[in-house]
């Protein structure tokens, strides 16, 4: 049998399912590979304790007939989701003492379908970021190396926890959130797959908000399958948000048929950015090619707003953060520096709580919806979001998928970028559209860079329609038949 | 130049943000930045365009006004910083 942890989450599934393994000798083993992962600095917190109790009453149900469709699997949880009782931080210092007493609605879907947590996962303070280099906890080492170099790189944000745990092998699958690309962005960078559902797919209750108009969980994994699996577990209606969406969960494994024949795939013609590099659009272009070969027929499509995505999603992004982290106040919980008056304590606790790139979010977005600029910057962004997601709704009627580029470029080194925002910005550029139409996407490794760095491609679908999303990225997946491995893998 | 320092301290405290002098000045060259990058959105023309409140075309549902949670204030309180007697304590704010 292989390895546990090299196992893939569907393989340990039918591993359990047949009793060749023990919930609790999978669950060890990621234990163990959680510890040997330490210099990633991938977890912000471990439960080893709480995986083995969750891994014997696994093994009881289990041994009785009862079990869930995650029994026994052992996954990470990024730091956004409030776990009951156990620190939910956002990896920031103003909520370092923070242990909820309510479980998020996607944590508590996946521990009544038996999956098992091993510990919450590094991430971008308040998920703002694409290098996880703003996390309180310092970044994520990627466990990949470019060829010949020992050079350390990011694993991507904000979901970089998640994205470097699932690549060096330390758990079988984990959550990620994504707001501009958080989930997109990191699977790309580390060679793994991972899926931002339509916005109202999964609950939002208990993730720590940071804008909520795109805020969305997601599933992120190594095959495709895998997160078709964790995502029927993490979708569902939730009367505690409004904004989750009364529809059935399908059973998003079944639509894993490997048969796109007349399937009609957008190649957007906007996405191919000045600058792109050759290696990414032979990719590109080798993906559509994948598709066409298995009897998708190719369409070039035209998205006349994207350009425009990036300025609007960060004033959109921004004025919903200054809003949403007016809650962190040093009365209620999280961290209080106390001062004379109430004033100077809400000045001095959120004014030591909040990291830079936080801070600088709040006031853009403090700005932009101040009295006398509030309609020069947020309606006229909110005016182009309606635009943006007109184009994707005229290209629908087009096409069933849209096929792109994850990111404009590999992962870079650790540090790089930090004192240029914009620059930074820029690696969501492909991925920020999708999150402003509230469309279903999904990246999924490729190919390397001449470097030999993962490069993942995205697949954007319909509103609610995961499934061709998923049976489209399936066929993407047999194709490129990406199995390079990243330097770092965590156990044997 | 879209704001000056003077913009600057003034935002920072509408947010009850502190922000120290040095800091502040590096945040009127990085918020100058942000700020002219989007303004390429001015090239739009977007009369008669509605801004977009979600992507999620519902009317917003509506439950039973009744309680439905019981008193739970001692895990409400759980996490405060400060509390006593059943509530959160805070600098007095009344003389």
């Amino acid at each position: 049998m292989t390895s546990p942890t090299r196992m893939t989450l569907a393989e340990a599934r039918d591993a359990l399912a047949a009793r060749k393994i023990s919930a609790k000798e999978l669950v060890e083993a990621h234990i163990a590979a959680v510890e040997a992962a330490r210099p990633l600095n991938a977890f912000t917190f471990e439960t080893p304790e709480k995986a083995l109790e969750m891994a014997e009453a696994s093994d009881a149900r289990l041994a009785k007939g009862e079990a869930g469709p995650l029994e026994g699997i052992p996954l990470g949880i990024k730091d956004l989701f409030c776990t009951r009782d156990v620190p939910s931080t956002a990896a920031s210092r103003i909520l370092e003492n923070f242990r909820p007493r309510y479980e998020s609605t996607v944590t508590a879907n996946l521990w009544r379908d038996g999956a098992v947590l091993l510990g919450k996962l590094n991430m971008d303070e308040f998920a703002m970021g694409s290098s996880n280099m703003t996390s309180a906890y310092g970044g994520v080492e990627n466990p990949w190396r470019a060829k010949g170099s020992d050079k350390k790189l990011v694993a991507g944000g904000s979901s970089g926890g998640s994205a470097a745990a699932v690549a060096a092998r330390c758990v079988l699958g984990a959550t990620g959130t994504d707001t501009g690309g958080s989930i997109r962005q990191p699977a790309s960078f580390t060679g793994i797959v991972g899926m931002k559902p339509t916005y109202g797919r999964c609950s939002r209750w208990g993730v720590i908000a940071f804008a909520s108009s795109l805020d969305q969980a997601g599933p992120m994994a190594r095959s495709v399958r895998d997160c078709a699996i964790l995502l029927r577990s993490m979708a569902g209606h939730d009367p505690l948000d409004s904004t989750s969406i009364e529809q059935p969960v399908p059973d998003f494994e079944k639509a894993l048929t490997g048969d796109i024949r007349g399937l009609k795939v957008g190649i957007p013609k906007e996405y191919r950015v000045e600058g792109m590099s050759e290696e990414l659009e032979r990719l590109w272009r080798q993906g559509s090619n994948w598709l066409q070969a298995a009897g998708a027929e190719i369409v070039e499509i035209s998205l006349p707003h994207t350009s425009y995505a990036l300025p609007t999603y960060y004033i959109i992004a921004s004025a919903e953060a200054s809003s949403n982290l007016a809650r962190y106040d040093g009365v209620r919980y999280g961290l209080r520096v106390e001062g004379a008056t109430l004033e100077e304590m809400y000045d001095a606790t959120r004014g030591a709580g909040f990291g830079h790139e936080v801070k600088r979010r709040i006031l853009i977005g403090t700005y932009v919806l101040s009295a006398g600029y509030y309609d020069a910057y947020y309606n006229k962004a909110r005016k182009v979001r309606t635009l943006i997601a007109r184009d994707f709704r005229q290209a629908f009627e087009k096409v069933d998928v849209i096929l792109t580029p994850t990111t404009p470029t590999a992962a870079f080194p650790m540090g790089e970028k930090m004192d240029d925002p914009i620059a930074m910005y820029l690696n969501d550029v492909f991925t920020v559209p999708a999150s402003l139409a509230g469309q279903p996407a999904i990246s999924l490794p490729a190919g390397l860079s001449a470097e030999g760095l993962p490069l993942g491609l995205q697949l954007i679908g319909r509103a609610f329609d995961e499934e061709t999303v998923l049976r489209a990225a399936g066929v993407l997946e047999e194709a490129a038949q990406f199995s390079a491995e990243p330097a770092f893998i965590a156990a044997a | 130049m879209l704001v000056d320092l003077s913009t600057v301290r003034h935002i920072a405290k509408l947010a009850r943000v502190r922000v120290e002098p040095e800091q502040a000045e590096a945040l009127v060259g990085e918020l100058n930045k942000i700020l002219e990058w989007v303004e390429q959105l001015d090239q739009l023309d977007t009369t008669g365009i509605a801004p977009m409140t979600s992507v999620v075309e519902r009317s917003q549902p509506l439950r039973e006004d009744i309680v439905t949670e019981e008193d739970n204030s001692e895990a409400i309180l759980a996490n405060a910083p400060v509390a006593a007697h059943g509530f959160f304590v805070v600098p007095k704010v009344v003389e």
